[in-house]
């Protein structure tokens, strides 16, 4: 038996030095992007990070069996405020995401990013084994994620619709539907798409055309996409170095400490940067996945698998986002980029999966101990 | 409800756990491939892509500026600028530097002088400013001002002191005409040349006289100044500074002090005068009076300064040298007498002048009414006596007259470089049958010989027949120091012809004639020359009857033109002048062209003297020229004021009155002259053709 205490080994070290080291660099990068000052972003960055880590440690000694009880109460209340930032919306014109509670803007869409997962992984988990390739395992869970997803495109905000949907979607994937169907259902969009592309907001329209060719108009709506190129190609392999970004400190990046924060630190750290970035959010979501396939559990293992997902949803659309592979969109880089309510809703996923780690090593412990 | 087209299969909870394992390990999989694909991306972006990156990071770092090249100078024979670069020197406040903007506007204003509506300016501006848009402190300063705010920087953020350069012409007015002025380029020019430096501010190209004739010269290359700036414009620090590269000096025939003393010598006259060197053609001053300042001109003229100068009845604008015609009236005489002595008639044969002849059916009258009696030709020429003229043109012929007038350069277009030249004409029958499809008639000829009728001259030309006339080579003139020329053909004539032309012109100043006031006092100099009258009027017989109105008497349009041609020495000339003074009438012995013209001369045999003579004549006149344009927009500007007073209310009177006090001073030793300038009758152009 081990002399460090139990509590010290099944604390998960691992997770919380990678997840350390990326907001370290994004802190240093906001430092960066503030022309080397603390203030604004960086310092507030940081104390975030440290009071949501706080808030996700607590969660992860919650028992997973909660998270399953509370799934659809807590899926409803989210819907529920979706309605009503649709009504508020209405009443005051144009496109509203947000409440306002007062102390602050509370957006809901963001909080239905993990709580599609769970509601969803809520439904297979109740589902009986046979019924899987039945229709009724089908129908519920498209009408659990067409109900959000259409509330939140008409906002509109296409990007978090589009991860309300993939997220979804995964978790239907994960469950054991039959493949066919995906295949099938994938075509189908793909004939879709250029009627969906006719029902879409005329700026969204724009942004989708100027993504196919941001050098049609650099001036204007590509200007965010053609400067971040700029700002990653001209960064090299190793980059201009710590504090010495021309594109981001003579501020020709667009939103360089928020959506473009990526091209930011690929200006001063280079490719080098950039690779190692990418390479400790694949080992995050290695660690997701391993967490997922550990879990005997099947609303445990389809939560850890699922907000896996989400979290790299996040990386993925923001990344083709700023190398100019997706039409800008507005997702966030978790970690990096400035922000509170994404970082929230990121470290929410890492707290729940945490838990379930947790949840797995506390079964399997006492028997290891014989 | 059974799920349609499918074979069930049998779905435990043992093999539902391997499909999540498969599956998760698939998304696993996908999610790996995304993480390669963008690192893949990022790589070809930043690897394969990144000197095209670079570049245009590069390119929007850095801003290029255009530095305008300093202009060529201009020189005069001996090296003495005409035109040359004042040093700028300027204050500009950088609104988004500046820390206490009251305290440092109080100190700015103590230390430069400031006027209080100016320190109001500055204060509106830096509100309204962008912030990094510099707000104009003060230009045109002195560089002890300038030193004043420079040492004082650190305790004056925001405060830039800087400078450029600016056209300078030191002899300000009489050399307007020669040099022309320099100005920003105008929108027509940039669309046809494209060349960005046009657009830089600050930069100026010539445009008019020998700065627009030589501009691709003048101009220099121009420096670049390389700066960083932010995506919104604003200025970082400065990287590199390539200097610029002035343009080439430009060395001129002119004598800058000749050319002064002669635009001054003008007096108050509308005139014109151009003195050239005998020996090859070098033209040694050139001016045309009254002109434009260059220097206000090249800064932007006030909408005030043109309005007077485009009004004046003396038309400052008009370069009188090269496009003023005139009718060259008596100073053709010894032309046409050389013309007599090519075709063969004795300098000895003797005309009787009674005062008038009948030609056809007019009677054609000597200028003096009694007549001369008996002349020979340098009595003729001395005396300027029409009826010998009259007599004898008709023994040879309008041909040779022609010939020999075309020889000395009349009517002749030169090779120069100015961009309008208006040369005249030399009227022969061929000429009149052309023009107007009538045969020549004997009074055209006598019209011609005396300089009246068809025939048109510029000032410039007749310097050219002074200087033809006094060395018998056809010079051309020529404003390029040490240009290369082929050597000048020859008129064509006798030698001993020319000197009984030399000794003829030399009587009319020295022997007695009609140009006494010619007379130089320099030992050993004596000045040959012809007087000249061009009737701009009718007069007619009812007129002539009962006595020919007084010069005097007449409004200014309808004055004479006074003129003069001639050289010194007349033995051995060096220096031909050709002179002319618009609606002169010689009705002021000192500001006639014959005075006018043998001043100018002596400058160059006794510059001392001649100065000295020209300050007394100034005080008369009032002073300079440039005190005089002072007095004289001060006192339109007053006229102005008065005629808006009158339009608008009564009120406005209020307001005249209170300038009226300002000015009173100046007016009272405004020069006589310009208020006794009645204006001209409507329709008194109309009269002007002889």
């Amino acid at each position: 038996m081990s002399i460090i205490p139990q509590p010290l080994t099944q604390f998960p070290w691992r997770v919380i030095l990678l997840l350390v080291a990326i907001a370290t660099f994004g802190t240093l990068v906001l430092f960066s992007a503030a022309d080397g000052s603390v203030f604004p972003w960086a310092i507030n960055q940081a104390v975030r990070f440290c009071i949501f880590s706080g808030m996700a440690l607590t969660l992860s000694r919650v028992p997973p069996g909660l998270f399953a009880r509370f799934a659809f109460p807590a899926y409803g209340a989210i819907l529920a405020a979706l309605v009503l930032v649709e009504l508020i919306g209405g009443v005051a014109g144009g496109s509203q995401r947000w409440i306002n509670l007062g102390f602050m803007q509370l957006q809901p869409s963001e909080f239905m990013k993990p709580i599609i997962v769970i509601a969803v992984a809520r439904f297979y988990a109740l589902l009986p084994v046979g019924e899987i390739r039945r229709w009724n395992a089908i129908w519920p869970a498209l009408v659990l994620i067409g109900l959000p997803w259409s509330l939140v495109l008409i906002q509109p905000d296409l990007g978090t619709a589009t991860m309300i949907l993939a997220g979804g979607i995964t978790v239907m994937f994960l469950a054991g539907l039959p493949l066919r169907l995906f295949v099938g259902s994938g075509l189908a969009v793909a004939a879709v798409i250029p009627i969906a592309f006719s029902f879409l907001h005329d700026y969204q329209k724009k942004r989708v055309l100027i993504f196919m060719d941001p050098e049609s108009d650099p001036l204007g709506a590509g200007y965010h996409i053609s400067q971040s190129k700029i700002a990653i190609g001209s960064g090299g392999i190793w980059g201009k170095g710590f504090l010495q970004g021309t594109q981001s400190h003579l501020d020709y990046l667009p939103e360089g400490h928020t959506d473009f924060v990526f091209a930011t630190m690929a200006e001063e750290w280079g490719l080098v940067g950039g690779v190692l970035l990418i390479g400790g959010f694949m080992l995050l979501f290695r660690w997701g996945l391993r967490v997922a396939m550990r879990t005997p559990d099947k609303f445990n293992r389809l939560v850890a698998a699922g907000l896996t997902t989400t979290i790299f949803f996040y990386v993925a659309i923001n990344l083709m986002m700023v190398m100019g592979l997706a039409p800008v969109v507005g997702i966030p880089l978790p970690f990096m980029s400035y922000g509170g309510s994404s970082m929230l809703t990121v470290m929410l996923c890492i707290g729940i999966i945490m838990a379930i780690d947790r949840g797995n090593k506390r079964a399997s412990s006492p028997r290891n101990w014989g | 409800m059974k799920f349609p087209s499918t074979k069930r299969k049998v779905v435990t909870e043992a093999t539902q756990t391997l499909t999540f394992t498969r599956r998760a390990t698939i998304v696993g999989a996908i999610q790996g491939g995304i993480g390669a694909v963008l690192a893949g991306r990022m790589a070809w972006i930043s690897v394969v892509e990144n000197e095209r990156y670079s570049l245009l990071s590069e390119s929007n770092r850095v801003n290029l500026t255009l530095i305008p090249p300093r202009r060529g100078w201009i020189l005069d024979r001996n090296g003495k600028p005409l035109a040359n670069n004042r040093t700028d020197f300027r204050v500009d406040l950088i609104p988004q530097r500046v820390v206490d903007a009251e305290a440092t506007i109080a100190s700015l204003t103590r230390l430069l002088n400031l006027e209080r509506e100016e320190a109001d300016r500055i204060r509106e501006e830096l509100e309204k400013s962008a912030g990094f848009q510099p707000v104009q402190v003060a230009d045109k300063l002195t560089y002890d001002q300038y030193a004043a705010v420079s040492v004082r920087l650190l305790d004056l953020p925001g405060v830039a002191p800087s400078q450029g350069f600016s056209r300078f012409y030191p002899a300000g007015a009489s050399v307007g005409h020669l040099l022309g002025y320099v100005g920003a380029a105008t929108a027509e020019e940039y669309k046809k040349r494209k060349d960005p430096l046009l657009i830089t501010p600050g930069f100026k190209v010539g445009k008019d006289g020998l700065e627009k004739a030589f501009d691709e010269q003048l101009t220099g290359k121009p420096g670049a100044k390389r700066v960083e700036v932010t995506a919104r414009g604003k200025i970082v620090r400065e990287l590199t500074t390539r200097p610029d590269t002035p343009g080439n000096a430009m060395k001129l025939t002119i004598d800058a002090g000749l050319q002064d003393f002669a635009g001054r010598r003008l007096a108050t006259q509308s005139g014109a005068i151009v003195v050239l060197d005998c020996a090859n053609g070098d033209v040694l001053a050139m001016a045309s009076m009254p002109s434009f300042d260059p220097n206000s001109f090249s800064d932007g003229i006030s909408h005030l300064e043109w309005d007077m100068l485009s009004r004046d009845d003396h038309v400052p604008l008009r370069n009188k040298v090269l496009q003023g015609l005139y009718p060259p009236g008596s100073t053709v005489k010894p032309m046409v007498a050389l013309a007599l002595l090519e075709a063969g008639i004795s300098p000895n044969d003797t005309v009787s002048c009674g005062g008038a002849i009948r030609v056809g059916n007019t009677l054609f009258h000597c200028h003096k009414r009694r007549g001369h009696g008996s002349l020979n030709m340098r009595g003729a020429i001395a005396q300027s006596c029409d009826i010998y003229f009259y007599q004898m043109a008709q023994r040879i012929g309008m041909d040779r007259i022609a010939s020999m007038a075309r020889r000395v350069g009349m009517g002749q277009r030169f090779d120069i470089p100015f961009p309008s030249q208006s040369y005249g004409t030399v009227p022969d029958p061929a000429w009149k049958e052309r023009k107007y499809g009538k045969s020549w008639q004997v009074y055209d000829t006598v019209n011609a010989t005396i300089g009246q009728g068809y025939m048109l001259i510029n000032p410039l030309q007749m310097a050219v027949m002074a200087a033809r006339l006094a060395t018998g080579r056809q010079l051309m003139p020529n404003f390029i120091h040490g240009a290369r020329r082929p050597a000048p053909q020859l008129v064509g004539v006798n030698d001993e012809h020319l000197v009984v032309i030399r000794d003829a012109m030399n009587a009319v100043v020295n022997g007695g004639g009609t140009g006494g006031a010619a007379r130089m006092n320099i030992p050993g100099v004596m000045i040959a020359g012809k007087t000249g009258t061009a009737q701009v009027r009718r007069i007619t017989m009812a007129e002539r009857a009962g006595g020919v109105r007084g010069n005097a008497s007449l409004p200014f349009k309808l004055r004479d033109h006074a003129l003069f041609q001639g050289f010194a020495p007349f033995d051995k000339p060096r220096y031909a002048v050709g002179c002319i003074i618009e609606h002169g009438g010689h009705t002021i012995r000192n500001e006639d062209a014959p005075m006018i013209a043998s001043d100018t001369l002596s400058y160059l045999f006794d510059p001392e003297r001649a100065m000295e003579k020209l300050v007394t004549l100034e005080k008369g006149w009032g002073g300079t020229p440039a005190e005089r344009q002072a007095r004289q927009v001060a006192s339109f500007r007053l006229a102005k004021a008065i005629e808006r007073g009158e339009a608008t209310a009564s009120e406005a009177n209020n307001a005249t009155n209170a300038a009226a006090p300002a000015n009173a001073s100046a007016t009272p030793a405004s020069p006589d002259e310009d208020a006794a300038d009645v204006p001209p009758p409507p329709g008194a152009e109309a009269a002007t053709t002889p």
